[in-house]
Formats: structure tokens, C-alpha cells, sequence
């Protein structure tokens, strides 16, 4: 165990798993080669990302939607990846990047939607937006806004989840997902130390964009390599590509395996490219054209689709079919969070408290605290 | 009631923490303690003396000095369906996990629809007067006391701190629970049994009708103490103790000035933005038209505080300062006892 660790945080491993496709032993489930019905339905799943993240775009620019809105555009094979790994018995905690993510989860698309129209549909009630999907029943436990403020409350459903029941391939896991940036602050250190030393059921997942928001890896991080910085804390890192479904998808459920079975947290790292600037109002200007194009060259859902098609599994008819029906089904969403009913001023003070509280504040702007008998 | 909710027991401050701690560990498995040296240590202040030998590490959780870590991790262990009680060292170390406080306990439960509740307590005690420096005796109630989505409570006797403590592993809201250094020491008489106290309510703990009082956690011993002196020489005191400050009982605190016409703050923070500034404003609103003149706050100087004893002595609010105050406020109203 401790050698393949070992092996795994070398950079030459690394460099290995980034440029090749994950070969896997059938002793891992998510090693065993993908069905081609598979890979079509993993096609599918992507394209919803994609069309549901440029359907965002469209809307805020309409602003039928507000704040700060990120997308997961160039993300779909890593979000799709990761999603199919994860158990619906499992937990998810992200960042502020959530939409596909909710999705994934199988949290429904209208009230996905409707939450970034600000709805009382939406699956917060329209009380988070872009960046706080949350879903109890589908174990979505949050996208955070705060940079790393997702990864202590990760860590300590984790903790939790020890509670429950021993270890074993049935146990419960804990995925936490962040961005490159986000290895640079103090949770994430913290957290990484408390996982290890409590050794904890988590996988913690870090989407390498290359970019946090305008600053470059190599600016922002002593370790650029990002996966390695679990060797402080003993946990076993591994990096693969983000573009490649499949390998997100072996290295995760590998990573979720060691979680259950042996309580060992593990740090993933994803190479990715974002496609878009850091939110929808990000020109993203400071990137060269060589980088964007680099992107562009690596976009997963163009590349799977090829890949399909030059492997025989879809024809043209048939991709393009999957690709409307998608279509259908992000502006049946659109339809439902447009029809549905806005928030009203009545509804302000619900979810103040969870347990009744006497004397607590309901004073709208202007008004008095204390009301004269 | 329980039956022998009637029997009470001198204990101190220090015991009816440890006493509720222990009630509710036996009540609910869910309920788990995290905090530095709080097992084989027993707590810096020994809060948890015993509870690690009786409940075992896994429930009794020693943790790495990472406030914002074990903080953070204790929202989500509650989002499980824990019950995390946590100790913090003393007040000032929270300002480390202030992001995990306010951007995260504060918000899930409004900011996802009140689909997950943070049922989680963070003990701390603050308060200055152990000669420990500018940062290692601040009262930053105020801080967490302004955050919609906390309750916020700082009891005075060792009475309130147990029924005030059970009352909070109870609660579904994350609970900001203050405690002070000067007053583990303190004794009191504890109700036997589990009954917990109503979170968001005020006490009238001592009745007057010249003048009240309104204080919280230390401060409340200091104004019972100088009430119960100035009784003696004819002038009556009403002390009324805030308990909550997060929600904070507006009206019991208006009715006691509406009563007695003249109001003065003591409080251990200080003096600008404090509490005494919410409670002048929520005065100015319910008492206005009883007030025989301003409002008064007796607050700690503003100054990072002090080492040498007799500037840290004179930089917090004492008995002296809050006895001086009540007899000028007396005096501006022509008061004859």
C-alpha cells in the first residue's frame, strides 16, 4: 500500500497518469473498460453540462439571473468523472462552481434553474443562487462561496460518517471538491491534517484549471504540483486528467475505495481548462491566445464526441439526437424557473432558526425593534 | 419540572458547565466535545475534567491547534446529525475560525432554504483582569452577537450556565455560549436535574424601582453586588440580566426602565458599538417617554488591554465605577430616597 502511495506522488507517475488514459485492474470497479453505452450515456451527461452552463450564460446576459455565476464549462468530463464515482449513499461538498456538479447529483434541472433565477422552486428556495445548490435527500451538501470554506465541514462529515459503522466497500465517503487556489489557504491545510490524523473517509478533489481566477498555478503555489501537497499530512495524492472521463472516473472511485474500506483520505487532483473567464463577467483578458487556444484544443465534450463517432458507437443522426434532446430538456428548465413563482418580502424571516427562538428580530428597513403596547 | 428540579446544590460555575456537559452526553449519544486539550489535558480551564475518562476519546476529541479545522469540521459532523460541542480555548483564538462562525454556522440553515440545520455549540470564555495581555483578554461578544442566523448567549450564575448550556446542545442553531474567566470560580445554586433555560430571554435578577441596571455574564455579578449595597442605603436597584444577547429580550428591558425611569449599562467590552450602544437604541424605542435622563454605559476603556495590573485594573469596569455613575444618573434627576 504505502509503495503504490509512494509511486503515485512521484512526478513521474504523474506525468503518466496526466497523458495516459487510466489502465485499471478488474479488481477496481470504475477500472473495468466503459460499455459503449456508457461512454454514449457519459456523452449525454456532458453535453447537459454544457448546454446547461451556456444556457446560464445566455440568462444572465438576459439577467434573468444575478451575482456571481461560475460555470463549468471545459469541466464536464471531471464533473461527470467524479460524479458517476461517487455513491448516492455518499456525500458531496463543493465550491461556488456547482452547477454541473447538482446536476451530476441528480438534483432536478428546472429547480437548478430556478435557483439561479432566484425562485422559490429552486432547490435553496432561491435563497442561495449560482453558488449554493443544496439538495439533503441527494446528499449535495452545499456549494460554498468562500474559498475553502466548504473543506472543515467536508472534513467533519467525514468525521461524522465514523459515527455511523465500520469501514468496509459498503461504508459511506465524503467527496470535497475545490479549485487549484483554494490549496494555497489555511482550510485546506487544516482540514488535510484533521482527515489524517482522525483518518477519515474523504476524498478531497482539486479541478487544476491552471487558474485561480487571473493567478497561474505556478504564481500562487510553492507546490505546483498540486497533488503532492498531501504528502505533509501522509495522504496519498494522484493526479490524472480531467479531460478524460474514465480516468476521473477509475481514479475517484480508487480514491472512494481506499475511503471506505480503509478510512484513508486521499488528495485528487484533475488537470483541467476552463473554457470561459473565472464567472460569466470575466472577459478573462489576462489569458494569451496560445493558452486559450491550448484550452480549446482540450475540450473534452467535442473530443468524446469524436471519439464516438470515429469509434463507431454514435453516428452523426444519433449524436446529434442526444445533443437535442438536451437541448429539450435545459429549456424545459428554463420554462419551469421562468414560470415559477419569485420570492415575496412575506417570506423574508422564514429560515431564520431551525429551533423557535423568543424575541428574534423581524424589523423590515425602517421600522422599530420595539413595538410600544 | 422534574421532581427534584426544587433541590438545589452550591456548586461553581466551573462544576455546573462539566454537570450539563456530562447530563447531556448520558441523554444523547450524538453529543460530542472537540477542542484542544479538552481529554487527557481536562481543558485549560478544566471544563471537562472527568468527561474523557468517562466517555472515551472518540466522544471526547482532542484536536490540533486548528480553530478554523475543528470549527469547520464541527458544522459538518452537525450537518450529519451530530450534536459537536465545542470548546475554544478562550475567545480570542475564535477570531481564527471566525470564516467557519459567520460565513458557514451563521448561513446554512437560511442560506439553503432551512434544509439542513447546524445544531453545534461553541463554548469560549473571554473577558479580561488575569493580567494575560492585549490578546488574550478581549470581549468580542458584540462580534458574534450582530450575526443574524447565531444565538448568542453569556450567563452569570452558575444556575444560568448549566440550564443555559443544556438549552444549547438542545438547539438546532449553532449557539455562540460566552463564558468568563472570572466568573469559573464563582458559586451559586444549581437546580438538580436537566431542566433547560429559554435561549432569547432576559432576567430580571434583582427588583428595584429607582433605577435599572442591565448587564450580562461578569458584569451582572458586579451590578447584583453594587444593587444590593446601595439597598442598604436606600436606594433601589433593579438589575435586570440579558442572558441572550443573540436574540436579545428587548421588551423585558424596556418594561424594567419604563418602571424604574433611569437605565445604565455596565459591560465588559468596549464602549463604542458595544452592547450598551444596542441596548441606548432599542431605550431610545421602548422607553423613550419614561427616560428621567440619557441613558448611561459603563464600558472598558479603549485600549488594547494593558499587562501591569494597575492599568488593566483601570481599564475594566468595577464595582467603584459602576456605583459612581449610578449616583450622578440620581443626582441629574433630583433623586431623594
Amino acid at each position: 500500500m504505502n509503495e503504490s502511495r509512494t509511486a503515485k506522488a512521484s512526478p513521474r507517475a504523474a506525468t503518466k497518469a496526466a497523458r495516459q488514459p487510466a489502465k485499471g485492474s478488474a479488481a477496481t470497479p470504475g477500472a473495468e473498460a466503459a460499455e459503449p453505452g456508457q461512454l454514449v450515456e457519459f456523452y449525454r451527461r456532458m453535453v447537459l453540462i454544457r448546454k446547461f452552463e451556456l444556457t446560464a450564460d445566455q440568462m444572465y446576459k438576459r439577467a434573468k439571473i444575478g451575482g456571481y455565476c461560475h460555470l463549468n464549462l471545459g469541466e464536464e468530463a471531471s464533473v461527470v468523472g467524479l460524479m458517476d464515482a461517487l455513491r448516492p449513499t455518499d456525500y458531496l461538498f463543493t465550491n461556488y462552481r456547482d452547477h454541473g456538479y447538482a446536476l451530476m447529483r441528480g438534483m432536478d434541472t428546472g429547480k437548478v434553474m430556478a435557483e439561479l433565477f432566484g425562485k422559490t422552486t429552486g432547490v435553496s428556495k432561491g435563497r442561495g443562487g449560482s453558488m449554493h445548490m443544496f439538495d439533503t435527500e441527494k446528499r449535495m451538501l452545499g456549494g460554498y462561496g468562500i474559498v475553502g470554506g466548504q473543506i472543515p465541514p467536508a472534513t467533519g462529515a467525514a468525521l461524522a460518517l465514523t459515527y455511523r459503522g465500520a469501514a468496509g466497500p459498503d461504508a459511506e465517503a465524503v467527496m470535497c471538491q475545490m479549485g487549484d487556489g483554494t490549496t494555497n489557504i489555511g482550510a485546506f491545510h487544516e482540514s488535510l491534517n484533521l482527515a489524517a490524523v482522525w483518518s477519515l473517509p474523504i476524498v478531497y478533489v482539486v479541478i487544476n484549471n491552471r487558474l485561480g481566477m487571473g493567478t497561474t498555478v505556478e504564481k500562487a503555489a510553492g507546490e505546483p504540483e498540486l497533488y503532492k501537497r498531501g504528502s505533509s499530512y501522509r495522504i496519498p495524492g494522484v493526479r490524472a486528467d480531467g479531460g478524460d472521463v474514465l480516468a476521473v472516473r477509475e481514479a475517484a472511485t480508487e480514491a472512494l475505495d481506499q475511503a471506505r474500506t480503509q478510512r484513508q483520505p486521499a488528495l485528487l487532483e484533475l488537470m483541467s481548462y476552463r473554457l470561459r473567464g473565472h464567472s460569466v463577467v470575466d472577459p478573462a483578458r489576462y489569458r494569451s491566445a496560445a493558452d486559450l487556444e491550448t484550452a480549446q484544443e482540450a475540450d473534452p465534450v467535442p473530443a468524446l464526441r469524436a471519439q464516438l463517432i470515429a469509434d463507431g458507437t454514435l453516428d452523426e443522426k444519433q449524436a446529434a439526437a442526444i445533443e437535442t434532446q438536451v437541448e429539450d430538456q435545459v429549456a424545459a428548465a428554463v420554462a419551469f424557473a421562468d414560470a415559477s413563482p419569485d420570492s415575496t418580502p412575506d417570506q423574508l424571516f422564514d429560515y431564520a432558526y431551525a429551533t423557535p427562538v423568543p424575541n428574534a428580530p423581524t424589523a423590515l428597513p425602517g421600522e422599530r425593534m420595539v413595538v410600544l403596547p | 419540572m422534574s421532581a427534584d428540579a426544587d433541590k438545589t446544590t452550591l456548586v461553581t460555575y466551573r462544576q455546573a458547565l462539566n454537570d450539563a456537559i456530562r447530563s447531556e452526553m448520558n441523554r444523547d449519544e450524538k453529543v460530542i466535545l472537540l477542542g484542544e486539550e479538552i481529554g487527557i489535558f481536562e481543558g485549560s480551564y478544566k471544563i471537562t475534567a472527568g468527561l474523557l475518562k468517562e466517555f472515551g476519546p472518540e466522544r471526547v476529541r482532542d484536536t490540533p491547534i486548528a480553530e478554523e479545522g475543528f470549527v469547520g469540521a464541527a458544522i459538518g459532523a452537525a450537518m450529519l446529525g451530530m450534536r459537536p460541542v465545542v470548546e475554544i480555548m478562550t475567545l480570542n483564538f475564535s477570531l481564527i475560525a471566525i470564516d467557519q462562525i459567520v460565513n458557514h454556522a451563521a448561513k446554512i440553515y437560511g442560506m439553503f432554504g432551512g434544509q439542513q440545520s447546524v445544531p453545534m455549540v461553541i463554548r469560549m470564555p473571554g473577558g479580561g483582569g488575569q493580567q494575560l495581555a492585549a490578546t488574550h483578554s478581549q470581549n468580542l461578544e458584540v462580534w458574534y452577537a450582530h450575526v443574524p442566523g447565531l444565538k448568542v448567549v453569556a450567563p452569570s450564575t452558575p444556575a444560568d450556565a448549566k440550564a443555559l448550556l443544556l438549552a444549547a446542545i438542545r438547539d438546532d442553531d449553532p449557539v455562540i455560549f460566552l463564558e468568563n474567566l472570572a466568573l469559573y470560580n464563582t458559586k451559586g445554586e444549581v437546580p438538580a436535574g436537566d431542566e433547560p433555560a429559554e435561549i432569547g430571554r432576559a432576567a430580571v435578577v434583582k427588583d428595584g424601582t429607582d433605577l435599572t441596571v442591565i448587564s450580562y455574564s461578569r458584569a451582572t455579578t458586579i451590578a447584583v453586588e453594587v444593587a444590593r449595597q446601595m439597598a442598604e442605603e436606600g436606594i433601589s436597584v433593579e438589575v435586570v440580566d440579558l442572558r441572550s444577547l443573540r436574540p436579545l429580550d428587548r421588551s423585558t428591558i424596556c418594561a424594567s426602565v419604563r418602571k424604574t425611569g433611569r437605565a445604565v449599562v455596565l459591560e465588559d467590552d468596549w464602549l463604542s458599538y458595544g452592547i450598551g450602544a444596542e441596548i441606548s437604541a432599542t431605550l431610545m424605542e421602548g422607553a423613550f417617554d419614561y427616560l428621567d435622563a440619557p441613558v448611561r454605559r459603563v464600558a472598558a476603556a479603549e485600549v488594547p488591554l494593558p499587562y501591569a495590573k494597575p492599568l488593566e485594573r483601570r481599564a475594566l469596569p468595577d464595582a467603584g465605577d459602576l456605583r459612581r455613575v449610578i449616583l450622578e444618573l440620581l443626582d441629574d434627576t433630583s433623586f431623594e430616597s
